[in-house]
């Protein structure tokens, strides 16, 4: 009866039922022969080398139900749709992109940014985490230069990043350098290794170049990890000198911050003077990297990106081209690293691992490649969303009191990362129109030319 | 001589290893050009199926020759049959809906499906090593002088002979059966390849099943030589094996087996002659030459610049 009533349904919107029920029946086949081995089977050491196997049916089972559910949903609401008429895009997000889009929500942002640590909700923790947000958000506008502006894709940025944290903690710790020595220095040596590096790999081409970017990220890794003299091997640098207020230590003494300024001591003052000092130096990152698409040698970049062998018949040096591309990126990375040493107070190679140049190139990715207010908004998603995976303490109601929420947070990042990318896979503000155009056609008059007019 | 024999027999049995993933890498980069970043995780994914089943069946170390063999052939059919349905999954989820689209799309989603498998292995199966008792043991002395013995045991003996025979079947399908056939013409020119009536998808699907099928092959291999595994075996393996692949001349399949065996070699012979903390800087650091200085790879073939 019910299948008959559906029958008569379906047509009219066009449902093929029984089509959908298999295709939904099969999906979840295929589900039931990935996660019965692989959830349904738990490999438990007893202790000893013996490995005994205990079995999870409702796991599998919550599993498969939830892959029928998802793909049911997806038939009925999403592809039949699509299918049955292409959508216009929604009026809203088509004027968002027609409006440039960094003119009125960039300062907006930044304006909120600013006044974000004298907010009431502020604490500790979120400041913690605006900090974070800030410096990857510097990070990707640097590996922007080189990914989105250049082309060049580099999966071992995080080497400059390592390069300039590591800088900064010896070079403090060696000679006592401050930390306005130090920048410079960090984003400099940062720089040469990019040259160093870059030089011998950047004849390469695109995917090439990315296995060595990558290889050159876990050689630096590893050097760090086993130079123990020189590095302090796995035990990384502690001590890394703290910031201070021009001098002025954030302490609670006589010396301190808030007694030279008269006010009540807080721990705050430290965040929040750490938290501008990453906005300054994102927002230098900014400028820079604004100013420099307008230059001939951002043009060139974008130029370059676009079509490498029209560039080269042109008469551009792609080499050079590149390896300033590749220089900079590295000189923000360096910046970059040596605030996050200041940061922490302590490194080790363990923050420098490949993940951290999959989170940033993820974020240029998501953000749009060569927009910036793009990055800011991936940035704010991806590492805040990271955080916010950290607080569903609500999971363990499902898995048992002792079930740690955080178990959970890189799978859900790994899939949100895939899910955004097929949902907008050039990236939430994409934008691929060069930085500089003639606005207008000029009109030459025709009795200016020899044949017809231009 | 002796030890530098020994460290050949050893090398050769990784290179095996790295080769059968790298082969994955090279088939797919040959057709469609991306780097499937979740092929190392899909060898880890294999690796641990194979430990389930070998632990369901109850195969031990006392289990007479011959159930051994069939066990294993067992374990080997399970663990390819899994491992290739997870390769056909994650192309269809994550790749095919982002073919056409720009180049760094499927990078990403590779490397999100990467992060994610590792994870929900991590999840699903908790972040301590898994240790299997050893069940091949035995071998041959081959050689003896001084105190110094050049062992070669029948692990590395089973390992080597199974990927000369995958090789051997795998070059018979690519050169002589219809799918072969298909896989060389998408290769090629895919456009041109589907007006002419090859089922593109499929043939893409399929590359991703065999790829990943190898990669289960490998995973027990590394299980049965290493006897321990955990969530974190496949970033390793699987730079290491893109490094061969791209050693070898990427899209070439012999390339890849050669380049395993050489990567296998230098991460070998550097762990046994200079140090074993940088063996992996000596294997990058080699691919990083020979890029530079051969930027087709061994046995690729160079490649030419269409306007």
């Amino acid at each position: 009866m019910a299948v008959a009533e559906a029958k008569a349904i379906a047509p009219s919107r066009g449902l093929d039922l029984p089509a959908i029920i298999k295709d939904c029946l099969l999906a979840t086949l295929v589900a039931f022969a990935i996660f019965f081995p692989t959830l349904g089977v738990k490999t438990d050491s007893t202790g000893g080398l013996d490995i005994i196997l205990r079995y999870r049916w409702t796991a599998v089972f919550i599993a498969c139900a939830v892959v029928f559910a998802g793909r049911l949903l997806l038939q009925l609401l999403v592809w039949n749709r699509a299918a049955a008429a292409t959508r216009p895009a929604s009026p809203l997000a088509q004027r968002i992109g027609e409006l440039e889009l960094g003119k009125y929500l960039g300062p907006v942002v930044l304006a909120m940014a600013i006044l974000m640590p004298f907010l009431p909700f502020t604490d500790r923790y979120v400041m913690d985490v605006a900090i974070l947000i800030v410096t990857y958000i510097m990070l990707a506008w640097g590996l922007q230069v080189v990914v989105g502006l250049a082309g060049l894709l580099d999966l071992g940025y995080v080497a400059f990043y390592a390069v300039g944290a590591y800088s900064y903690a010896l070079l403090a710790q060696h000679f006592g350098f401050s930390f306005w020595i130090c920048l410079p220095l960090a984003g400099t040596l940062a720089a040469f290794w990019g040259i160093i590096l870059g030089f011998p790999v950047l004849r390469l081409r695109g995917d090439y170049l990315a296995i060595v970017t990558l290889a050159f990220g876990e050689i630096i890794r590893l050097v760090l990890l086993n130079w123990h003299e020189f590095t302090g091997g796995p035990n990384g640098i502690s001590n890394v000198p703290r910031p201070s207020f021009f001098g002025i230590p954030f302490t609670r003494g006589e010396e301190g911050f808030a007694a030279t300024f008269g006010l009540p001591f807080s721990n705050l003052h430290r965040l929040m003077f750490l938290y501008y000092l990453a906005m300054a130096l994102a927002l230098v990152t900014f400028f820079v990297t604004n100013r420099l698409r307008r230059l001939p040698i951002g043009r060139a970049w974008e130029a370059l990106r676009e079509d490498e062998i029209a560039c080269r018949s042109l008469g551009l040096n792609t080499t050079n081209t590149k390896l300033t591309a590749f220089a900079i990126g590295a000189m923000f990375g360096g910046f970059a690293g040596s605030f996050f040493a200041t940061k922490q107070g302590f490194i080790s190679p363990e923050s420098f691992n490949f993940l951290e140049s999959a989170t940033i190139l993820a974020i240029v990715v998501l953000g749009g490649m060569s927009s910036q207010i793009g990055v800011v908004l991936a940035s704010i998603a991806m590492i805040g969303g990271l955080e916010v995976l950290r607080q569903l303490h609500f999971l363990k109601l499902f898995f048992g009191a002792d079930f740690d929420p955080s178990q959970l947070r890189m799978l859900l990042f790994g899939m949100a990362m895939v899910l955004v990318m097929l949902w907008k896979p050039r990236g939430l503000v994409s934008s691929r129109v060069p930085s500089v155009f003639l606005k207008q056609k000029k009109i030459v008059s025709s009795d200016l030319v020899g044949q017809g007019h231009g | 001589m002796e030890y530098f024999l020994q460290q050949l027999i050893n090398g050769i049995t990784l290179g095996s290893i790295y080769g059968l993933i790298a082969i994955g890498y090279t088939m797919v980069y040959g057709i469609i050009g991306m780097i499937n970043f979740a092929h190392g995780d899909v060898f880890m994914v294999g690796a641990f199926i194979a430990l389930m089943v070998i632990i369901a069946i109850g195969l031990v170390a006392s289990t007479s020759f011959v159930l051994t063999f069939l066990a294993l052939i067992l374990v080997l059919a399970i663990a390819m049959t899994i491992a290739g349905i997870l390769g056909w999954t994650i192309e269809r989820i994550a790749y095919r809906p982002l073919r056409g689209s720009f180049r760094l799309a499927p990078l990403i989603t590779a490397i999100g499906m990467s992060i994610m498998l590792q994870n929900y292995i991590q999840f699903s199966q908790g972040a301590r090593v898994k240790p299997l008792q050893p069940i091949i043991g035995g071998g041959y002395t081959i050689m003896q002088s001084g105190g110094f013995a050049v062992q070669l045991s029948n692990i590395q003996i089973i390992i080597v002979i199974l990927t000369v025979c995958l090789m051997t079947g795998f070059t018979y399908i690519i050169t002589q059966t219809p799918l072969g056939r298909a896989q060389r013409a998408c290769e090629q020119d895919m456009k041109m390849a589907g007006l002419l009536g090859v089922n593109v998808d499929r043939t893409i699907s399929l590359t991703f099943v065999i790829g990943a099928a190898l990669a289960a092959v490998a995973g027990l291999m590394y299980l049965l030589y290493y006897g321990v595994i955990d969530f974190y075996i496949g970033f390793a393996a699987g730079v290491k094996a893109f490094t061969a692949a791209v050693l070898g001349g990427i899209g070439s399949l012999p390339g890849a087996m050669l380049g395993g065996i050489v990567i296998g070699l230098i991460e070998v012979f550097w762990s046994a002659y200079f140090s074993v903390e940088y063996k992996d800087v000596a294997a990058f650091s080699m691919l990083a030459m020979v890029l530079i200085f051969l930027p087709q790879g061994l046995l690729g073939k160079p490649e030419i610049e269409k306007v």
